[in-house]
């Protein structure tokens, strides 16, 4: 097959279908054996406002959603508005002919009379799928694909529903024949997928769970992590779990600390305002050693903020948010592949360390479908607290070689005990003297002083033997977009390289200041104002890497990094 | 667990913290006899408290145990409940920490009908920061943060609770630790969320609310009550206006909030067993 890829981008009102369109080509190039990578955005209202789903197809591993486009379906003209800079030599344009765009010299025009032909349909709802079948003539996205998809997608409304957008689906591939194609802009012939998943990072963090033998989750509605509790409403029953929706957040993280003192695997999901009610209670889990996961999906902020916009600014949160000293064990994903092995691993710590921990991912990715290979079950592994072996006297806290103190379920014979929040002794009883405080505090930090090392390493992007000018370091969603700007610069022989951490904290320390020691500047790319993660390297490390921020509630570009790194040269 | 246990096989070893004369000692003796009359198995019981003098329960009991924050013992213990519905849990706590700090949780537990049982000491004041206004203190009480009286009516917790759905809501009075006994063992035995209301005097910062004061306006539920008429037993309530009655004031049986998720597993064909591979299976393309 040969190498290509191409990004497609539909825009127009929140109300005209563009989701349905945008997840329709999705998969219907992800049958067809193309990697997918789709970014979205949308009004945080339920109706109205302007909508762009953005779908990237290719022969090799995407990284991220692209720069720009090379196909631009818009079916208003406000989504005209807000593109038309993009319209670039060699992109294309299909738009509805109700508005007349200004085409820029070496683009594409395809104007169809969407509107009216919906309206001829006697289905004015249908705007979306005459472009679909549009698009599909014109770019050679597979027709046979996306009418089983389209029935599929539409069977729960019945037979007239199917077959008035089949219709339309038709009316648009039979426009299109008038029109000439663009031989840069063609998928190549359809094949079928193997071996190959697609799923959205939400959802990807539902089958992560699932995975790592979740018994118990509980969480409260909230944008952009709701489709995680969706996931597991639907699928935790089959595997004889629980899923509860609380009355808040405090509840949710609350029933989950239950759970897993009663011996479950237990998780919560949410988003920067969940998260901020989960403190107190986080810091009880540290502090009565319970395992507990919180997925924090990060949005915009602070306070409301922006709801369903891209930002990475919940790490000072997650990180620093309790009172007293305490700690999280702070993960953070990269894409959806990771939102199915990372939410493992984060069960897994929890587990390993009686301790907290937040899995961070971010809106963009919540959202964003990519395909991936299917899990090699086999080679996952799965952890499991360490229990008391009923030898002796049972001590909840017991002091041990690496500071983790077995646990016992209740039902356990001659183990009963206490969880406290209180400052206590190893058999849980409190005491407020300077040595125990010292001592059981010393005890739990110390138990994580061995995860830097435990969890796999930092990735460096790059000859990790030799030296570059400049070191990117990112984190999240961030890494893709980085991949692939590194991998453009060092085509052109620009030395550069990049260290994608994955465990947040504790930080992975000796890491980072092997890599400063490959690097001559170093900077740190993350979506949010402040420098989150810079912050936290300055603190924890001798290095001072440049910062760079963005906070626009989107996501960086490959281009963007790329410009930024040759400022830096 | 020995073949036949004795109130001091469910005692800690802890000595209560609480003042001399506090109503918490009742409370507390009412759930050692009901224990023992239940014969109920240390292992397989599980105190959870948030904060407040009354929360520090679990200490003194010989049982599973979770000191937890202050309001949220409820949602933990609905959490541990769902996880693990063959264990007995008793939640214990005071009027601020139930009412006030963890008032948004109690609607929830009561339409949930989560099968746990509900000791809830009521002081009328917040005892453990030495006496503040409580949720349920009476309107003109001075206190530590009303020295010109307070300014809000008391709360009515039975009536809550019972408009809330909880299958089990009793009243009874510290000092009478046998008929706190009898209602924290029905409590227990019944299958579903299940309230004791225990007014218990606070002798060190509530000089209003004595034990004497709460002798006085206690009256028994006649026995000729209905206790399954929801209607009757809201009622009663009304009825007393100045006096507050004690026994068992409505008991009915509806699904219990496991047993509900337990039906849920079966429908969905739910087992620990089932192939993970036909949920990754929907994910292709």
């Amino acid at each position: 097959m040969p190498k290509y890829d191409l990004i497609f981008r539909i825009a127009g009102d929140g109300g005209e279908g563009i989701i349905s369109c945008g997840d329709l080509i999705a998969a219907a190039c992800a049958r067809s054996g193309f990697e997918i990578f789709t970014f979205k955005t949308f009004p945080a209202e339920v109706r109205g406002g302007y909508a762009m789903y953005q779908v990237r197809t290719g022969s090799e591993t995407l990284h991220n959603q692209g720069d720009t486009f090379d196909i631009f379906c818009a079916l208003n003209s406000e989504s005209y508005e807000i593109n038309k800079a993009h319209l670039l030599p060699g992109t294309a344009i299909v738009y509805d002919d109700t508005f007349s765009p200004d085409i820029p010299e070496g683009v594409t025009a395809y104007p169809v009379p969407m509107t009216q032909l919906s309206r001829q349909l006697g289905f004015k709802k249908a705007k979306n799928m005459v472009a679909l079948g549009v698009l599909s003539a014109l770019f050679n996205i597979s027709a046979n694909h996306l009418k089983m998809l389209l029935a599929d997608r539409f069977k729960n409304k019945g037979e007239r529903v199917v077959q008035a957008n089949i219709d339309a689906f038709d009316q648009g591939l039979m426009h299109a024949s008038k029109f000439e194609k663009r031989p840069g802009l063609q998928l190549p012939k359809a094949e079928q997928a193997t071996n190959v998943i697609m799923l959205s990072g939400n959802e990807a963090i539902g089958l992560g769970a699932l995975i790592a033998g979740l018994d118990f989750y509980s969480a409260y509605p909230i944008t952009p992590a709701s489709e995680i509790a969706k996931y597991l409403a639907l699928h935790l029953p089959k595997r004889a779990g629980t899923m509860i929706q609380a009355e808040d957040e405090i509840a949710s993280i609350s029933q989950v600390i239950g759970a897993s003192f009663a011996g479950k695997k237990a998780m919560t999901a949410t988003s920067g305002p969940g998260l901020s009610l989960m403190s107190e209670m986080l810091g009880f889990a540290f502090m009565s050693e319970t395992p507990a996961v919180v997925v924090d999906v990060q949005r915009g902020g602070p306070s409301t903020g922006l709801p369903t916009k891209h930002e990475q600014s919940d790490l000072l949160a997650a990180v620093y948010g309790s009172h007293g000293d305490a700690m999280r064990i702070v993960l953070s994903v990269e894409n959806v592949n990771d939102c199915i092995h990372m939410t493992v691993d984060a069960l897994n710590v929890a587990e390993l360390y009686q301790c907290p921990v937040v899995l961070l991912s971010d809106s963009s990715l919540a959202f964003s479908s990519q395909t991936v290979p299917l899990p090699e079950l086999d080679t996952i592994e799965v952890v499991e607290r360490r229990r008391w072996d009923s030898e002796g006297e049972y001590q909840r806290y017991a002091m041990t070689a690496d500071c983790i103190s077995p646990m016992a379920d209740p039902g356990t014979a001659c183990a009963m005990h206490i969880a406290t929040g209180l400052e206590h002794k190893q058999d849980g009883r409190p005491s407020f003297t300077p040595g125990t405080h010292q001592k059981m505090s010393t005890k739990r930090f110390d138990k994580l002083k061995s995860l830097p090392s435990y969890y796999k390493a930092a990735e460096i992007d790059g000859d990790a033997t030799g030296d570059a000018d400049i070191g990117v370091i990112a984190w999240g969603s961030t890494i893709g977009v980085v991949r692939e700007a590194i991998a453009r610069l060092r085509a052109e022989g620009i030395r550069v390289m990049g260290f994608y951490p994955k465990l947040i904290w504790p930080m992975q320390v000796d890491q980072y200041e092997a890599f400063a020691g490959m690097c001559a500047t170093l900077v740190v790319a993350e979506v949010n104002q402040q420098g989150q993660l810079a912050h936290l390297i300055r603190a924890e490390t001798t290095l001072h890497p440049v910062s760079y921020t963005l906070c626009g509630g989107m996501p960086f570009t490959p281009g963007m990094i790329e410009s930024r790194v040759r400022e830096l040269l | 667990m020995k073949e036949s246990m004795s109130p001091k096989d469910y005692q800690s070893g802890i000595q209560p913290v609480w003042c001399a004369g506090c109503g918490n000692y009742g409370a507390l003796s009412g759930i050692y006899r009901a224990l023992v009359a239940l014969q109920i198995d240390p292992a397989n019981l599980v105190n959870v408290s948030g904060i407040g003098c009354s929360s520090r329960m679990p200490y003194f009991l010989n049982a599973y145990k979770m000191h937890t924050l202050h309001g949220r013992a409820g949602p933990v213990a609905t959490g541990l409940q769902l996880a693990r519905p063959d264990l007995d849990v008793l939640v214990t706590g005071g009027d601020g920490d139930g009412f006030s700090i963890g008032g948004g949780h109690m609607p929830h537990l009561g339409r949930s009908n989560v099968n746990l049982t509900y000791v809830l000491m009521d002081n009328h004041i917040y005892g453990l920061t030495k006496g503040q206004f409580s949720p349920t203190s009476r309107r003109d009480m001075k206190s530590y943060t009303t020295p010109y009286g307070g300014i809000e009516e008391p709360m009515r917790p039975l009536l809550y609770m019972l408009t809330y759905g909880a299958t089990y809501v009793a009243q009874a009075y510290a000092g009478n630790a046998k008929m706190c006994a009898e209602l924290i063992k029905g409590g227990l035995e019944h299958q579903g969320m299940a309230y004791i209301h225990i007014l218990s005097q606070c002798p060190t910062f509530n000089k209003l609310d004595t034990a004497d004061y709460f002798k006085s306006i206690i009256q028994d539920i006649p026995e000729s009550h209905d206790v399954s008429d929801l209607h009757k037993a809201m009622h009663l309530i009304y009825k007393l206006k100045d006096k507050e009655p004690v026994g068992l004031l409505y008991q009915t049986r509806r699904p219990t909030l496991d047993e509900c998720m337990a039906d849920l597993v079966e429908q969905a064909g739910g087992s620990k067993e089932y192939d993970i591979n036909k949920i990754i299976d929907l994910a292709r393309p």
